[in-house]
């Protein structure tokens, strides 16, 4: 009696491009490969001595951290800066919105000061699909991790350092190793991964890591991690929390590592040009052997420099987006 | 003081009837029902093209009061419930303060009395503050108006206190009613554990959170001898339990709430917060299970399941919202749908809805032979309505039917033989 969602309804204008940046879910190969393509030319100009492009100049990007994040929220400032944006960083604890103010109330203030753009992280899955939803209609909305569900810029900067070292898509066998269960990251990458058209996606976890029925999402679950490495041209680790050992879904960290952390050894089995990646930040000796994660191979480094280029691309496209949906409002108007 | 209703299809599961025919009050009774009775009739009500049933008894309807006014009261959601031809409802302990002592539970019926609407029965807590420990004074309960007995959702961690209970109500001969889910299997969960779940990065609830509470109810049931309802279960896996039970010889009933019969877990998608429910919605092996267990005694009553909220309780985030659905005034046409749907038919669907809850509470309710209460509903099976802020009585607007248009309007509601609702009035 209700039609099914169409995930991108939230997100594309009435032309098809972006207007705000919530999920990789979805997406179609053209967007994606798009969103790379505009990456890797922001790329080259970081490399010059004046490092700016005014495609933001005169917006005002408010980067909404309602969860802490070093990482995320500083590429995230360096790349709205990188467009010439104005910005402002807001640290919201969650325990100063337990406080009494409701999310909405906060984003009505927010929006009484002019912004054209919110880049935010929650811990409630969904959020940004809530806030998208209503704010006023001019704001672009990215998503800079969501609860369990999303972390789209992380996904795409991920493709694009896979794309720089690998090329093509299709002939690639990924594996994505840890604790998918929690994993903003993995779910993203999954479905980028699968539209891009990756030859194999691979899970690796414990079963106490993995949601229920993720192989609907077309990806191989493997809970033995030397026969999941088998032939990988990518090794994607995910972070793994502490608090997981609390709440008896690990036994302790060295058992964890002993199956599932990424060691030389272990490395040995994936291709001999396999790449490592990580999310970061990296928990050495847990999920990854510090030799590996300064190795050769890896390619962490890669991933926070890509993760700048990345992010000026949804924010600028986006905002185009917004600015075009806003045009067709207006000439509908007249 | 005749009243005649004359001319419509009167549906009376409980007698077997189901005949265009004509019914007539006098003080507060059915009196009579095809030939009029001797005495002047003094209104005559023209039910030609409409259906008339007894009132509607819905096994679980939360009122907000005390305590949660900002989301509805005796007042408003009485109001809202003879517009959904619904004369009589049962309401949780789960109040501010909860129904573990007698002044609270007169509250509610002193109040229910004087907004003079439907009849509003509150269920008393099994423990004190329902937090498992203590025994409620079931008995000095009953005596202010409890019909029955539960600890809502709070499974009770102890079993042997939860043994205690039941075997105090069984002395009693009360009834207990479950709504069985354990404690941690669905801490923080917030939707059917399941591949939209997955999707979506939301705490899931696996079935087992309800199974295995409805296990351990049913073998200490088994050994109390007590009288058990389990409500708005959700899972075929229960449903399947309970009737096994019942089939062993055990005292035991089952609801379900509308919404389960009509949707799934694949509705949440686009985190749509009205879709948030507790039990949540399930897959479509479920649903389809639920539906089917209408069709074979596995489920006795369907109930709204009501949970008015404040607008703010359901704009944030899906996880940080409250659960619940506001259905009292959709309980009629979604059941209807079924009827439509071809699943059951109409004289089945009062029966669910009259009939046999009445049977479960013990009730002198949900009939309409001579003699008996006169407590009825008369709807327009065929009139289209459009769900709307405006025109829900309820406080809570929060259903996730808003904007659509469902077929079936209550017209007219009868308590005790006086009208209580007229549309249009």
């Amino acid at each position: 009696m209700f039609e099914p969602q169409d995930p991108n309804r939230i997100q594309l204008n009435s032309n098809g491009q972006l207007k705000h940046f919530i999920t990789t879910e979805g997406l179609s190969k053209a967007l994606l490969t798009e969103i790379l393509d505009t990456a890797d030319s922001f790329i080259d100009m970081s490399e010059q001595q004046v490092k700016k492009v005014p495609l933001l100049r005169g917006k005002t990007v408010v980067n909404l951290f309602f969860e802490a994040s070093t990482r995320t929220l500083s590429t995230f400032e360096l790349a709205a800066k990188r467009l010439s944006a104005d910005v402002l960083n807001l640290n919201i604890s969650t325990s100063s919105t337990s406080k009494g103010e409701t999310l909405k109330d906060t984003l009505q203030t927010l929006e009484a000061m002019h912004s054209d753009m919110f880049v935010v992280r929650h811990s409630d899955s969904g959020a940004q699909h809530f806030i998208a939803q209503h704010v006023s209609p001019d704001v672009a909305v990215i998503n800079a991790g969501d609860g369990r569900h999303a972390h789209p810029t992380q996904a795409m900067l991920d493709m694009m350092t896979i794309r720089r070292h690998k090329g093509a898509f299709e002939p690639l066998v990924v594996a994505i190793v840890g604790d998918i269960l929690h994993s903003r990251v993995a779910r993203s990458q999954i479905h980028a991964l699968r539209t891009l058209g990756a030859a194999e996606v691979r899970l690796i976890a414990p079963k106490t890591l993995l949601p229920r029925h993720i192989e609907m999402l077309g990806v191989k679950v493997y809970t033995d991690m030397n026969e999941g490495l088998k032939d990988c041209d990518v090794v994607m680790m995910l972070r793994l929390q502490k608090e997981r050992m609390k709440s008896a879904l690990l036994p302790s960290e060295s058992e964890f590592y002993r199956l599932y952390g990424l060691t030389e050894e272990k490395l040995k089995l994936a291709k001999p040009d396999a790449v490592v990646m990580h999310p970061g930040p990296i928990n050495r000796g847990v999920e990854i052997e510090s030799s590996v994660a300064d190795g050769p191979r890896s390619l962490i480094l890669d991933q926070v420099t890509n993760g700048i280029a990345v992010r000026m691309a949804v924010m600028s496209m986006a905002m185009s987006g917004q600015v075009a949906e806003k045009n067709n409002r207006m000439e509908a108007a007249q | 003081m005749i009243v005649a209703i004359e001319n419509g299809r009167l549906i009376d599961p409980k007698q077997q009837r189901d005949e265009v025919t004509s019914i007539y009050l006098q003080d507060g009774k059915v009196v009579a029902i095809g030939q009029p009775p001797a005495g002047e009739i003094t209104q005559r009500i023209d039910a030609t093209g409409l259906v008339v049933t007894p009132g509607l008894i819905d096994m679980a309807a939360h009122v907000r009061e005390p305590g949660y006014t900002q989301k509805g009261t005796i007042s408003s959601e009485s109001a809202a419930a003879v517009a959904g031809g619904i004369t009589t409802l049962l309401t949780p302990p789960t109040t501010s303060p909860v129904v573990d002592n007698p002044a609270v539970a007169e509250l509610i019926v002193d109040r229910a009395q004087a907004t003079g609407l439907a009849n509003v029965l509150p269920m008393g807590a099994l423990t004190k503050g329902l937090e498992g420990e203590q025994l409620a004074p079931m008995h000095a309960l009953h005596r202010s108006g409890c019909v029955a007995f539960t600890n809502a959702r709070a499974a009770i961690p102890s079993s042997l206190t939860l043994m205690r209970c039941l075997e105090y109500a069984s002395t009693h001969d009360f009834l207990v009613i479950f709504q069985p889910q354990d404690a941690q299997l669905a801490a923080n969960g917030c939707m059917h554990d399941d591949t939209t779940c997955t999707r979506l990065g939301l705490a899931g609830i696996p079935e087992t959170a309800e199974t295995i509470e409805v296990a351990r109810c049913l073998l200490l049931v088994e050994q109390t001898d007590v009288r058990a309802h389990f409500g708005q279960l959700s899972c075929e896996r229960s449903v399947r339990m309970v009737m096994d039970a019942r089939n062993r010889g055990l005292n035991v009933t089952a609801d379900v709430a509308i919404h389960h019969l009509l949707l799934s877990d694949e509705n949440v998608d686009g985190f749509n917060s009205m879709f948030h429910v507790i039990p949540p919605l399930r897959g479509q092996l479920d649903r389809a299970g639920l539906r089917h267990a209408l069709l074979n005694d596995g489920i006795q009553a369907i109930c709204s399941d009501h949970q008015p909220h404040d607008p703010a309780a359901k704009q944030a985030p899906f996880a940080a919202t409250e659960p619940g659905i506001s259905g009292l005034e959709t309980l009629l046409p979604l059941g209807l749908l079924l009827v439509e749907q071809e699943l059951i038919t109409l004289p089945q669907l009062v029966e669910k809805l009259t009939a046999g809850p009445a049977n479960i509470l013990g009730l002198a309710a949900g009939s309409l032979a001579v003699g008996e209460v006169a407590d009825l509903c008369i709807f327009d099976p065929e009139a289209q309505w459009e769900v709307l802020p405006e025109t829900l009585r309820s406080t809570g607007k929060n259903t996730p039917f808003l904007g659509m248009t469902l077929k079936g309007r209550v017209t007219s509601t009868w308590v005790a033989g006086r009208e209580v609702y007229q549309l249009n009035a």
